[in-house]
């Protein structure tokens, strides 16, 4: 892939919409067996196409999204996850992004650390979980931490894949993975890994136009 | 159609379309057509999983205005539900209940108990009978 450097300022923002979008669908195809691998070790293997087909989706419809106000676009994105993903991973991820547009319409001078920290307590409660289950959870809260502590992207981005690595050695408190108890310790959790591959991607497509 | 509108409405939201049809075919030999009823079953591409879509168009069809109870097997259904409940809007999701009862036993029990004209609450009460909490 070319990496194409924009002239300063940066890009306006429904370009980067769409470099996102696309960042994060490649994301996701690059790693598709590697998150249906772990998923099939502590659930039911199907994480990494579900995701695939969310991102498809997500992707088929960039150009929509990219000509929406930002709060709309986090929203109608959130819906097209929530109706193409079809697993537990659809609602987690398509609240994420409506609670981001709900906050930003809400709030249009919220800076993002704030938004962003309120849309993962509204992931937290629609899974009825906590960190330290073995979730996605595990990547969002540290990255909300971070953004709180105004990390900056590109070290951000570094950081990220550290956060699901630390789900290996959880013992699954929620979801399918549960069911095996401490035998789901020692894997990866699928969510937080495909969570880390999309935040990681949205951070360094973000650090490349220099938006923060 | 000839349901009774007034009897509360059944869904029933499996990973499998296979175990969801099964079950609201055992709901329907115990009800017959008293109660409204809808199954949905399979993720959007025709595999294992649920598909909010699917539920929100489920549920749309099991609507009756005493409410609509839903069964559901794994927790992707469960939390597939919630959001679709969300998305119905506020005027009847304070009318739809996720049941925590196992989706064949469940639904069966909550049917028979719909069909003689129960209260959502009742009806759910009955069929979380199931499950000791």
């Amino acid at each position: 892939m070319i990496v194409v450097r924009d002239p300063r300022p940066a890009l306006n923002p429904s370009a980067l919409m769409g470099r996102v979008i696309v960042a994060c669908r490649d994301a996701i195809v690059a790693q598709e067996a590697y998150l249906s691998d772990l998923d099939r070790a502590i659930g039911d293997g199907d994480h990494g196409i579900n995701m695939r087909r969310g991102l498809d989706a997500l992707a088929a419809e960039q150009h929509r999204l990219a000509g929406m106000p930002l709060s709309e676009a986090m929203s109608a994105a959130g819906t097209i996850l929530v109706m193409s993903i079809g697993g537990a991973a659809g609602p987690l991820y398509g609240t994420l992004l409506l609670e981001i547009g709900k906050g930003l319409a809400a709030n249009p001078s919220a800076g993002i650390a704030e938004v962003f920290q309120q849309a993962v307590v509204a992931v937290a409660r629609r899974g009825k979980s906590a960190p330290g289950e073995k979730t996605l959870l595990d990547v969002l809260y540290p990255i909300s931490d971070e953004l709180m502590n105004n990390t900056r992207l590109p070290l951000l981005a570094g950081k990220i894949q550290g956060f699901a690595d630390m789900t290996i050695d959880m013992k699954a408190m929620r979801g399918r993975a549960s069911f095996l108890g401490a035998r789901s310790v020692g894997h990866m959790d699928p969510g937080a890994a495909s969570c880390a591959l999309l935040c990681a991607a949205i951070c360094r497509e973000l650090a490349e136009a220099d938006v923060a | 159609m000839t349901e009774e509108r007034e009897n509360v409405g059944i869904v029933i939201v499996s990973h499998s379309p296979l175990v969801a049809k099964g079950a609201a075919d055992m709901v329907r030999q115990m009800v017959g057509d008293s109660v409204p009823l809808a199954w949905c079953g399979g993720n959007p591409a025709g595999g294992l999983g649920t598909d909010t879509g699917a539920i929100l168009k489920a549920i749309e069809e099991a609507w009756s205005e005493a409410g609509v109870a839903v069964f559901v097997d794994l927790g992707g259904a469960e939390t597939n539900s919630e959001m679709a409940i969300e998305m119905i809007g506020k005027g009847r999701a304070a009318r739809i209940i996720i049941c925590n009862a196992p989706i064949v036993e469940g639904a069966v029990i909550a049917a028979a108990e719909a069909s003689g004209g129960a209260s959502l609450a009742k009806v759910v009460a009955t069929a979380q009978e199931l499950s000791p909490s």
